[in-house]
Formats: structure tokens, C-alpha cells, sequence
């Protein structure tokens, strides 16, 4: 699952489609974390997933907001189109 | 209890699949929250309920209740009733309820069974859980609050007005050929041409 989040970062050029791969690797992370955990029958596993999923709330929080400024500012989704940053 | 996990873990996969192979926003965000509840059923049969519940709380819950209100969001034009018509049709709503229809009958047979099937691994409760997150953890917590807090105000200023208006003067030229038609799934062939 986490070889198919990073598929769709690197294929898809749509900003929504980027912020849901990275949301698919983090969560793939997580179920590692979790099924470690399970193998050795540590809590420590969870733990991390708590803290992955407090990663990745805020970071879909952060994302969707610099969609919104993407989308108002260049009425696109697409990323290339704020490739006009010079040096 | 082994057969549960297997079935759910392809639900899994197969959803991801989907949810990266779709070309609509909706449909994939339907395919995603498929997925993240797929992965709740794979984490119960881990012997993680806790987290379980976690997951369908917050990420099938608060986070793909973000990313549907930024979907209905973005796109406010004269064709929008047109557009959430196709997006929505019946057709759409196929795949995501038929893997759904097959997590809903696991969990039905495991709240049938429950007791009866002994999990394949401990389990690990959230007695143990808690007591390893404000034990040795502590201060990982904190930093948890920490960042929390930073994605709020960040998240804050970022969507906020004032911002907005301050930066977009410079971008004038830019927005008055665009404002027909701005499109969620525009492609990169029209994408600006200043931008290249």
C-alpha cells in the first residue's frame, strides 16, 4: 500500500490527488506500525499510529488550505502551474 | 479470523488501487474511505480495537469530511449541478458499495461470533496503550500538542481573506483570462502561460 501511495504522488499532477497518496502512505505507515506491534505484542506500535494520525491530521489541514490558495490563485489544481517561483 | 484479515487486507489493496487509478475526485474519495475502513477491519483482526475505532473515527471520519467539503468547495460555476450529476451518478456508487457490502458482512459475522473466535495474535488493549502514551511518551505527546496547535494557526493564516487579498494584486493579469471555466480536474494542456 505504501508502494501505491507513492505511485499516485509521483503519476497524478492534480494537488487533491497528491494530498490523497500522501494520506494512503501515512495510513500504510501506520498499518506497519500497528502489525509490528501486533507480531511482538508491544503497545508501542499503537502509540505510533497515534502520532501518525496526529501527522496527518495536520497535515491534511495545512494541505487543503494551500489548495484552496492554488485554486484561487491560479484557477487550476494542477501543480506545475505554480512552477513560476524564480530563484 | 485469519480468512477476516486476508479478505480485508484485498479489500484493502483493491480500494487503493482504485482510489489511485480513478480520474474524478469524487469517485476516488469514495474509494479511499473504502480503503481506510478496510484498513479498520484490518487493524481489529490485529488484535488493535482501539485503533480500529481511531481509524474510522478520524480518518474516515474528520479527514475525508475535509477533503469532501474542499471538493464541493472549489468548484462553485454555473456548471456545477451538471458536474456533481455525472460525479454522482448511480453508476459511481457501485464498486465502493460492493467492497463496503463485503466489510459490512465480515463485521457482521465477527459481531455474530464474537467470543467464540480467538484472535491469531494477543490483543493489545488501550489499558496497555495508555499507559505506554503518558509513560515513556510523554513528551512525544506534548510534541503532538505542539504540532497540532502550529497546523491550527498555520492552517488559519493560510486560508485566511486578508492573506489572500494581499498576495493576488501582483496576479491580476493571471486570473482575467482564467475566470471561465476554472476546472477541478484541469490538465496541464491549459494551464496558464506564464507559468511555464
Amino acid at each position: 500500500m505504501f508502494a501505491l501511495g507513492l505511485i499516485g504522488l509521483l503519476v497524478r499532477r492534480n494537488l487533491l490527488f497528491i494530498l490523497m497518496a500522501i494520506e494512503v502512505m501515512l495510513n500504510a505507515a501506520g498499518l506497519a506500525f500497528v502489525s509490528a506491534g501486533a507480531r511482538w505484542g508491544q503497545a508501542d506500535g499503537q502509540v505510533m499510529f497515534l502520532f501518525i494520525l496526529t501527522v496527518a491530521a495536520a497535515e491534511v489541514a495545512v494541505g487543503l488550505a494551500l489548495l484552496l490558495r492554488l485554486y484561487h490563485r491560479f484557477h487550476s489544481l494542477d501543480v506545475d502551474a505554480a512552477s513560476e517561483m524564480r530563484g | 479470523m485469519e480468512a477476516i484479515f486476508y479478505i480485508a487486507a484485498i479489500v484493502a489493496v483493491l480500494a487503493t488501487v482504485l482510489t489511485v487509478t480513478r480520474l474524478n475526485p469524487v469517485h476516488a474519495l469514495l474509494y479511499l474511505t473504502v480503503s481506510l475502513l478496510a484498513v479498520a477491519v484490518v487493524f481489529y483482526t490485529l488484535g488493535a480495537p482501539f485503533m480500529a475505532a481511531l481509524e474510522v473515527v478520524i480518518y474516515a471520519g474528520a479527514i475525508m469530511v475535509l477533503f469532501v467539503f474542499v471538493v464541493m468547495l472549489l468548484n462553485l460555476g454555473r456548471h456545477t449541478v451538471d458536474l456533481e450529476r455525472s460525479w454522482l451518478s448511480p453508476g459511481a456508487f457501485v464498486g465502493p458499495a460492493i467492497l463496503a457490502a463485503i466489510l459490512v458482512g465480515e463485521v457482521s459475522y465477527l459481531l455474530a461470533r464474537s467470543g467464540t473466535l480467538t484472535p491469531p495474535v494477543a490483543e493489545v488493549g488501550p489499558h496497555q496503550v495508555a499507559l505506554a502514551l503518558y509513560g515513556p511518551y510523554l513528551l512525544g505527546v506534548e510534541l503532538a500538542s505542539f504540532l497540532l496547535l502550529g497546523a491550527l494557526v498555520g492552517a488559519y493564516h493560510v486560508g485566511s481573506r486578508r492573506a489572500q487579498g494581499r498576495t493576488t494584486v501582483g496576479s491580476r493579469s493571471d486570473r482575467t483570462g482564467l475566470a471561465s471555466g476554472g476546472d477541478l480536474v484541469r490538465t496541464g494542456a491549459d494551464r496558464p502561460s506564464g507559468a511555464a
